[in-house]
Order: C-alpha cells, then structure tokens, then sequence
C-alpha cells in the first residue's frame, strides 16, 4: 500500500488542523527523522521560519519521553509520566506527523521510506535520529541481557526497570554503574545518577554503595562531583577510574558479574551504559563515518558526506558541543534557519550556539557546565574565556539556586519543544 | 502617477526589509530560549527576554560579562559574545512579542 501524505494526516493529531492542499503542493519539502529534542525542534522552527514549506517529522513513538531528569526516576523523586510528551502542539502548528519508522533514505532520488511501505520525497532532510546503543561493542552485553542489566539511556522501561531493581535490593547491597569512553550521550549523566542513587541509598538503604567503574580517568564537572560527593557521600560512592583498573571488558549478566583486566565484581544492581554510535537510519543513509557519528558542516549542519541531508542531535560529531539535550535544541534551532535560507535560496549567516547542561547532585544541589561555541576550522569550537563551569567554591545557596535553574530548565526547553 | 509607484514600491521594499530583518534572528539568539522561556506559562524563575527595553537586556549582558553582576551562569555564557552581537541580540529580543 502506498499512503498519501493525506492518509498520513489522517493517522496524526494533525488531522484537525490539516493544510490547505495548494500550499502542500507548492513549497518545499523537508522530512525529518526523530523526533527527540533535535528533531522535534527543528520541525517546529522549520515551520515557523519558512511556513510555506511542508515539514514532515518522521518518529517511531507517539509519545515521547525524555531522558534529562529521569535519573530523577532511579532516586524515587520524579514520575515517568512528567518525562512523557506528545506532538499534538507540534501538528498544530503545521507539522506532518509519520509515526512510522523511517526504514531507508534514497539520497540520489532524495526519499525515505516509511515502515508502512510510504516513499515521502524531500528537497532537504534533517536527520536526528539520536544514539543506538552499541550490542556489539561489549562482550556478553546484548539485548538480552539488558534485560538483566538495564541501561536506561533511553528513557522509559529501561528507567522503571533500574528503579524496581534498585528499590528491591537488600540494604547493604552494591550498585555498580559502568561508564563507558568518550563519546557518549549525556557526559555527565552517569556521575549525576551515581549521585541520585547514593542519595536514595543514604536515605533508605544506608549500608548500600554506588560503585563506578569508569572507562575513562577524567569525566564533565569531575571536581564539582568530586567534592559534592566527599561532603554528601563519602561512604556511599566509589569512582574506579580506568587508570585504576576501571575498565569492565565484559559483562556475565546470568551471575550479574563485571569483568575488568585483574578482577570480577558481583553486582546486585548492575546498570551498564555500553559504548553508542548514531542511530541505525544514519548508518544506512550514508552520513555516518567510520566512528559511527556524523561530520557536519557547522554553519548549516549538512552533511559532509552526503548533499541535502542535515545532522543535528546526539548523532552528530558536534566538535566542542557536548551530546545534550540543550545543545540539541540550539543546534536544531540553528538548523531551521539555514534550511530555510537554503530553500529560499538565501546565504546562511554564521551561527554562535550556546550549551548549559545541569545536573543535580542532590535534589537541592545543582551544578552547570555552559559553552558558547562558533564555527571553526570546519568545526563547532568553545569560544575561547567563555564557558565552563559552576565555581567549585561557591556556597551552598548557589547550588540551591541551580538545583532551582536545572527544574526551570526542563519546564522551558519542553513547553518550548513540545508544550 | 509615476511617482507614486515609486513610493509604493519604495514602501514595499522598506516593509519586506524590515520583515526580514525581524524575521532573521542575530547569531546566537535562538539559543537564549533554552532557558528564557517564550511560552510565560513554562514555570521557570528564568525572567522572560521577549519584549524587554533593548538597553535593558544589553546593560545586564555587558555586566554578565565584566563581572559587575554576579550569575550563576550568565557570566560564563556571556563572556562569549561581542558588544555588538549583544546589542544586536538585545535589540531583536526587544522587538519580539
């Protein structure tokens, strides 16, 4: 069957609020795939900043849930239902919603196929198709034993899944988080959730530890953790760093046991965050490279490897931009923008985008790191004085105030994305 | 008479400028909303930029920025910006609704 943008329509919210048929026929067409922070954004702004183009956001889930905050979720004190959004808001103002997988991208004839079996053509697509977790990159760690050894990267099951493990350890239990190498989604979220787990664990199960086991020796916001940890959790968290013997090079998920190079540690709750690569839809389209990640052009996020096809989110190799939620947001921003210039074939004006990633230590505890970035030498790089992050001496009265910041942040970038 | 289509096509040209350049926002700008919400129903303690006097967003970045004024963050991001694209930021924020 071949579904008309029309049937497509009809499946969506977007049925109410449908196009008039002359204005789809005439502009531009541009399709984008996932809809994350990235890819939602760039929808939406697409829309707005060239309303006579037709936008098509291509997503597998009707709902969407969002990882910043769900470590909230393991420490008991958020809801999955407040990480939970739609894209009603989104087809009101204009989108087309496929809730469809998109299953292969035909740069020469510029199309993607739809799950359903649709060919929806383009003249530009935004591909933001976020991280894939690698079930090949550590040995004993597939999908199955996911199952046994959440992840929750992604949002959702995965979350609930650590949270009910976590919640029927014994006291007196270890929780070890593996931590894997540069680069990866969210840098600092695995030191943010050993963080929210050892505040439950101070609270309700007092003789229990995190333990991490880091393939790294240095992490984002490492002293600020460091010395938030030694006054709120200096019996609760241990950091292995790969220096120390840190690096787990496989995993025994019947026994729950992590395997590093001269020991074995039996977890009671094992949650391992493997190593990750671009989402598989940029992998068979071409505009990933050996790395797995996608080389962009940071003025306009194109490609460097294939035309007409633009990058933005986690699945991009964003030079200095970290793999955030907020970055994702201000890169896709910046992205409408200039496809917008381009379809109208207009010159694309040089970008400065900022990073501001918040992480809780406690509930009322709050750290940043910020960076103002610009194009250079074919990459996005930090702006040089700017940026960095929170004072490490700063009083408790400012980490209280970005503990309030880091709540602000999330009900502004989602009503901004989503509301 | 032909005067007149001059003036018209003058004020059409000043007008379709002027929206072009309202619509094109400075370098950097679109960032902002990250945190300074647009939608004043978002809840957060972050104060709005939308529609505030232009010297008024300018003075508090250049301050970010020297240090007079003491932030959390904005003196970090600040720092990354040219007096003049914080002028240019401030005035396109001022012209927003």
């Amino acid at each position: 069957m071949r579904a008309t943008r029309r049937d497509i329509l009809k499946g969506a919210a977007a049925a109410a609020f449908p196009l008039p048929a002359i204005a789809q026929g005439a502009g531009p067409k541009v399709i984008v795939v996932g809809g994350g922070f990235a890819g939602a954004s760039a929808a939406r702004f697409l829309k707005k900043e060239h309303p006579a183009a037709t936008v098509t956001l291509v997503e597998t889930n009707a709902t969407f849930t969002a990882c910043p905050f769900s470590n909230g979720i393991l420490a008991g004190l958020r809801d999955l239902r407040e990480q939970q959004f739609n894209y009603e808001n989104i087809a009101k103002d204009g989108v087309s919603l496929a809730f469809q997988a998109a299953t292969a991208v035909d740069a020469q004839a510029r199309s993607v196929t739809l799950s359903g079996g649709a060919k929806l053509t383009y003249d530009r697509l935004v591909m933001a198709p976020g991280i894939d977790l690698r079930f090949d990159a550590l040995p004993g760690y597939d999908q199955a034993a996911a199952e046994k050894m959440p992840h929750a990267w992604k949002a959702g099951e995965q979350t609930l899944l650590l949270r009910r493990q976590l919640e029927s350890m014994e006291d007196g239990g270890k929780v070890y988080i593996v931590a894997p190498a540069n680069p990866f989604r969210c840098p600092p979220g695995p030191y943010e959730r050993a963080s929210l787990i050892a505040y439950y664990l101070k609270t309700k199960k007092p003789k229990s530890k995190v333990i991490i086991l880091d393939a790294k020796d240095a992490f984002s916001k490492q002293r600020l953790f460091q010395n938030a940890w030694k006054e709120l959790y200096p019996d609760h968290i241990e950091w292995v760093s790969l220096s120390q013997g840190g690096k787990v090079n496989s995993v025994e998920p019947a026994t729950n046991t992590l395997v590093t190079d001269f020991s074995s540690h039996k977890a009671d709750v094992a949650n391992v965050i493997p190593p990750q690569r671009a989402g598989a839809i940029a992998q068979s389209a071409g505009v990933a490279d050996r790395t797995g990640w996608c080389p962009i052009d940071p003025v306009t996020f194109e490609s460097k490897l294939v035309p007409n096809i633009h990058v933005v989110g986690d699945a991009g190799i964003m030079g200095g931009m970290p793999k955030s939620a907020f970055s994702a947001n201000a890169q896709a921003k910046v992205c409408a923008a200039a496809v917008a210039a381009l379809l109208r074939g207009e010159k694309v004006s040089e970008p400065r985008l900022i990073n501001t990633c918040y992480s809780l230590v406690a509930p009322d505890y709050g750290i940043t790191v910020a960076g103002v970035y610009k194009p250079a030498d074919g990459v996005l790089s930090d702006i040089q004085g700017a940026g960095g992050v929170s004072p490490i001496d700063a009083p408790r009265s400012a980490r209280r105030l970005e503990a309030q910041f880091a709540e602000g942040w999330f009900k502004t970038i989602t009503s901004e994305v989503f509301g | 008479m032909h005067a007149t289509r001059l003036i018209a096509a003058l004020a059409a040209l000043l007008m379709f400028g002027g929206m072009a350049a309202a619509a094109e926002a400075p370098a950097g700008a679109s960032s902002c909303s990250g945190c300074h919400a647009s939608n004043p129903k978002a809840g957060t303690p972050v104060p709005p930029l939308a529609g505030r006097p232009a010297a008024e967003i300018a003075n508090q970045m250049i301050a970010f920025k020297t240090g007079k004024q003491a932030g959390t963050i904005m003196d970090r991001i600040a720092k990354g910006f040219s007096d003049e694209e914080i002028q240019a930021i401030a005035a396109w924020y001022a012209g927003q609704k």
